[in-house]
Order: structure tokens, then sequence, then C-alpha cells
């Protein structure tokens, strides 16, 4: 509290403690999250779809558009009939699955990201203005949110896809927006309780305006719960980017996005079970080791679990 | 509790005409002019159009339409399909049976599943038990259950036989709807066999809706399990020499199944999504079928009265579950 009157002579040790502090924080995290034997098998597999996804032209054994007009729905090497050309079988025109899978990861993990990102950046600036700032601004933000909850998060993304027109951005739009409520909430409960603490009122006293206070003192303290919803929603966001593919409504074929694969596979469903199973079984393992992840997370961030 | 009702009914209004804000503005953010989107695909004389213009109040300023349309939706009138050019109300009224019996089977199925496979997993902490039950609900969890279903279908329908594709009845059954619950319908029929298919139609979509449900349900139990076993009471029953199931199923259970069931409760808000994709795949005709059929047919008058009616029954679901919860827990009541 002192280094407010003179900052250059108390500044210099508390940045080093706040350093080390930082340091055995995260060091903590780690244990803990290390400890969740499932969470460190889905970082893994994480780790490898972001390999797969940015070297996809270097492992891909074909193009993803590439069309093999003598190959139509050859089943996988293993199965009779099938080419070791083609490890994972082709598709109605040709394609190699396995190559379109690898490109898919692209495309799942960049639609989470994005989709993350709008959503979190949007929810967490609503959501601590609703919180600082109460009063009318809050009850209109909440109200807002309260609307968006009150449809189904599927069933308004693809009435939006529908205003918007069809395609991967609007969907990702969509799905960002459908998203953002839960990120306002959990931001506006963290800054009420966090705003009467001493911490802030001496920030406040010390001069630091609205934005510095909401940004720079009450943010950092409202992180844990945002990091958990943060990769709930990057897997709720491939699940719903590739439904609304299914529905014809997400990326459009030729795209080699898992759902819209699913959706073009379909018809083929009872003759060629490969063109089916493989894209579902990415979306599946992807969202899995995101959510795998999350549950680390939260027994590592979350204090009242640590304790027992 | 009369103050705690009062204030919940009274957030609903503000939400209330969020929703159908949303759904007035819907059409007017469609590329294009209203009316020839209400006129459909086979255009309009111009005579007709300034009559539909008038109808609807198209001549109007924006606010006097949206109060025309407000003032019609307390009616109950939330328009006409362009397609069947039947009210909306109506159509939902008679597809909404067959979406709350899916529902009502899924949720039925993940309670049934859920519960006990929760309780195990508690009882045997850290087991291999415990172990595999939750993998495998994390794994239900992260389910895309459009795929899910077509895996199903696959393996019951395409090499077993076990299970029909899609539909609710064979078409070798007919007979008036009566509830509209077609498990009541077929035994109310006395027709031999009725019954058996319309169970042997429902299983696969129960199963394909009800994975997450089930999978968070059992989750949720087990966490809430793990919480009240470690409670006093729980070990004083022990110490008392109850059996161990009476004081699991009995002491335990009944007090975690609080949480667990405001979870029911909000997962049945969530089947109204999930059954757009089980529908749509299964072409069972109820409320998501009908939404996703009309999206993409553009009857956009469908879609908008559609929308105001799921909002609302999520929103009257959701007040209930809220509300009973401030019945079993005094504490929420006085925040």
């Amino acid at each position: 509290m002192v280094e407010t009157t003179n900052p250059t002579r108390a500044d210099m040790p508390l940045k080093k403690v706040a350093r080390d502090a930082r340091r055995a924080m995260l060091g903590e995290f780690w244990h803990y999250f290390a400890e969740n034997r499932g969470a460190v098998l889905g970082l893994a597999l994480f780790v490898l779809l972001v390999v797969v996804a940015i070297f996809a032209p270097l492992i891909a054994p074909h193009g993803p558009a590439m069309q093999d007009r003598s190959a139509l729905l050859v089943p996988p090497a293993w199965e009779a009939g099938g080419s070791s050309t083609y490890l994972l079988g082709t598709d109605a025109v040709g394609r190699d699955l396995l190559s379109r899978l690898i490109y898919g990861a692209r495309f799942s993990l960049f639609i989470g990201v994005v989709v993350v990102g709008i959503s979190l950046v949007g929810g967490i600036l609503l959501g601590l203005v609703a919180g600082y700032f109460r009063g009318w601004i809050d009850i209109v933000i909440m109200r807002v949110m309260d609307v968006i909850l009150s449809f189904p998060s599927l069933l308004l993304a693809l009435v939006l896809v529908a205003v918007l027109g069809p395609g991967l951005v609007n969907a990702m739009i969509s799905v960002a927006l459908v998203l953002i409520p839960h990120f306002v909430r959990l931001t506006r409960a963290a800054v009420m309780a966090e705003a009467g603490k001493d911490y802030v009122v001496s920030a406040r006293v010390a001069g630091a305006g609205p934005v510095r206070l909401m940004l720079k003192t009450i943010l950092p303290n409202c992180l844990a719960p945002l990091i958990v919803q943060a990769t709930l929603s990057f897997s709720e966001a491939i699940l719903d980017a590739a439904a609304l593919g299914f529905l014809g409504m997400g990326a459009q074929p030729p795209t080699p996005e898992w759902g819209t694969m699913l959706a073009e596979a379909r018809e083929f469903i009872l003759r060629a079970w490969w063109v089916v199973t493989f894209p579902g079984l990415a979306i599946l393992i992807t969202v899995l080791a995101v959510n795998l992840i999350g549950d680390g997370l939260r027994d590592a961030l979350d204090p009242k679990l640590k304790r027992s | 509790m009369l103050r705690f009702l009062a204030t919940r009914v009274g957030l609903l209004i503000p939400t209330f005409i969020g929703v159908s804000l949303v759904a007035f503005g819907f059409i007017r953010l469609l590329p294009g002019d209203p009316i020839l989107i209400f006129a459909g695909e086979h255009g309009i004389t111009p005579e007709r159009y300034h009559q539909v213009a008038m109808q609807y109040g198209f001549d109007r300023p924006i606010w006097t339409q949206y109060f025309h349309y407000l003032g019609n939706l307390l009616h109950g009138d939330f328009g006409q399909s362009i397609v069947t050019r039947r009210p909306v109300l109506r159509e939902f009224i008679t597809l909404f049976p067959a979406t709350l019996e899916l529902s009502v089977c899924a949720i039925v199925f993940a309670v049934i599943i859920g519960v006990p496979a929760g309780v195990l997993a508690a009882v045997k902490r850290g087991s291999v038990v415990d172990q595999g039950l939750m993998g495998t609900a994390l794994v239900g969890y992260s389910m895309p259950v459009f795929w899910w279903a077509l895996l199903l279908v696959i393996f019951f329908s395409g090499i077993l036989h076990w299970t029909p594709v899609s539909g609710r009845m064979d078409l070798l059954y007919f007979f008036k709807p009566v509830t509209g619950f077609m498990l009541i319908d077929s035994l109310l029929s006395g027709q031999k066999g009725a019954f058996t298919s319309a169970v042997s139609h429902l299983i696969l979509p129960t199963i394909v809706l009800g994975t997450i449900p089930l999978a968070v349900i059992a989750r949720q139990t087990r966490s809430a399990m793990l919480e009240v076993l470690g409670e006093d009471y729980v070990r004083t029953a022990r110490a008392k020499g109850l059996s161990p199931f009476r004081v699991v199923g009995i002491h335990a259970l009944r007090n975690a199944l609080i949480p667990v069931i405001t979870t029911i409760g909000l997962q049945v808000g969530m089947m109204m999504a999930g059954a757009i994709l089980t529908e749509t795949i299964f072409s069972w005709p109820g409320i998501g079928k009908w939404m996703v059929d009309s999206v993409f047919r553009r009857d956009y008058p469908v879609v908008q009265g559609g929308l105001i009616l799921i909002a609302g029954i999520i929103m009257i679901v959701n007040l209930v579950v809220d509300l009973l919860y401030g019945l079993v827990n005094p504490r929420i009541r006085h925040r």
C-alpha cells in the first residue's frame, strides 16, 4: 500500500515477488493438472491435432479435393477390396478420406479458436461493463442475454445462418453469438464479487480509472472460471458448427469440414460405413480431447476441490 | 415465497418482449421484401401485393406494426404457414405431442441409467468401475449426436434389422390420434402389433436424444453424491449400523438428488435443441423437424411463430424448475 507514494523504490522487489508468485502458481497449477491422467491424455491428443492441422499439406498423402475416378467408394485398406493407397478408403467421388480428415482438422480447430475468441472477448467486455457499472446498462445487457438463452442454441444459430446466408463464416458468427451469454454471466458475477474487495477500493483511491480498474485490477482475478468455460465452449463450438455443416447450413461442399463430410456421406450410410464413421470419429476425438482438458483445468483451478 | 414467485414471473415479461422483438425483427432482417417472402415462390400480383401490405400493416410505421404483431400474439395468432396455409399455432399443437413423447422417453432413459451409474461411481470412488463409468460418460457428453444416430442406424437397422430407420409407426397401422402420443394411441386402437411398432420406432431416437442428458446426469449425480457422502449425518447413519444400502440409497441419495433434479429440469429445455438433430435424422414428425424443414422451405411465418412458442416453453420450464428448487431449498428464495 506504500508503493503509491513512492513507486520507483518500492516497485522493484514487488515485481520480483509477483514474478515468483506467478511462477509458483503456474507450478502448482501444473501439479494439479498433471495429477489428472485424463487431462494429460486430452492435452497430448490436442497437441497432436494442432500439429496435424498445421502440417496438413505435408502429412496428407493426397490433396483434399483430388478425385480419383477409378477409385470410388474404395473401402479402408484392411477391408476386402481396400487399397494401401487410400488407407481409410475413398468417398463417392474418389477423394481420399484420410487426407480430407487431416485437412478437416484445420477447420475444426480454426472454428473453435475464432468462435471462442469472439464470444470470450465480447462476453468479457459486456460482463465487465454490466458488473462494474450496474444500473440500467446492467439490466439491458442481462435481459438481452436472457433472450438469447431462451432459445435452444442450435435453433437460434440455424435461424441466424438462414438470415445471414449459409456458409462457414456466418455459421461461426452465429455460434459465437449464441455462446456469449455464458461468458457475460460468469464475468459479471465474478466482477460483482470482486468489486467490493479492499484491493479494488485501494486501486480506485490511488486514482485508477474505470477502464484500468476493470481490465487490469479486476479481470485477472476472475480468469479461472472463464478459462474453464472457454474450454467447454471450444468443444461446443466445434459440435455446433459441425451440426450446422451437417444440416447443410455451415461450411459448403467440397470443403473438407467434418460435419459437411458427414452430410455428404449420409446417403451411403448402408453401403459404405467408412465414409460415415471416420468423420464423426474425428469430431468425437477432438471434442473429447478438449473436454478432458476442460475437466483437468476445472480440477486444477477450482480451489474448492483442491482441498479434498 | 410469493415475493420470490412475483420477481421470477416479473422477469419473464422483458424476456418475452425481447423474444418477440427477435422473432419480429427476424423477418425484416432477411434480405428481400417481406411481402415477397410471405408470398413464397409463386410470386404475387400487384393488386394482391397491396392487399397483403394492408393486411399485415406494412404501410404503417414499424412501431405500430410491432404492437399490432404483439397484440396478435397475445390473442394466440402466431401467423399462418406459407406452405400449408394453416395457422402456425395449430400446426404446433398437432406436432408437439410427438416431441413431448420423445423427450419424456429420453429423459426417463437418461434418469434410469444416469442416476444409478452416478451413485455407483461415487460409492466406488477411484476404482476401475468409477473410472470406466466416468470415462464413458465423458465420451457420451462429447458425442456429436447426429453421428451417433447414424452409427446406431447402421448397426441396429442396417446390420441387425432390429429397428426401423425412421418415422413413428409402420404404415400398416392406421388409427385416429386421440392423445397424440403414439404409445397411448396404439394401445387405445386395440390393433395387434401397433404398440410394438410404436416402441420399436421410439428406441433409437430415445437413445440418441437421451445420450447427452444421460452423461450430464451421471456426472452430476456422482459429484453430488461425493459431497453428501462426506457429511456428518451419513457418518451417523453408518455408525448406527444401518445397512450400506439404506445409507446410500435413502440417507445420501435423497439429499444428493436436489441439485440433480435441477439439472434434469434444465435438460428438458436442452431437449428442444437436441430434438432438432434427432428428429431430422429419424424423420420424427415433431417440432424440431418442423422448424428445420420450415427454415429450408423458407416458410418464415412458421419459423417466426415457432421461435416464440419454443422460447415460451423453455421460459416456462425454467421458471417451474426455479420455483421447485426454491420450494425444496429455502436458501435460494432469500437471495
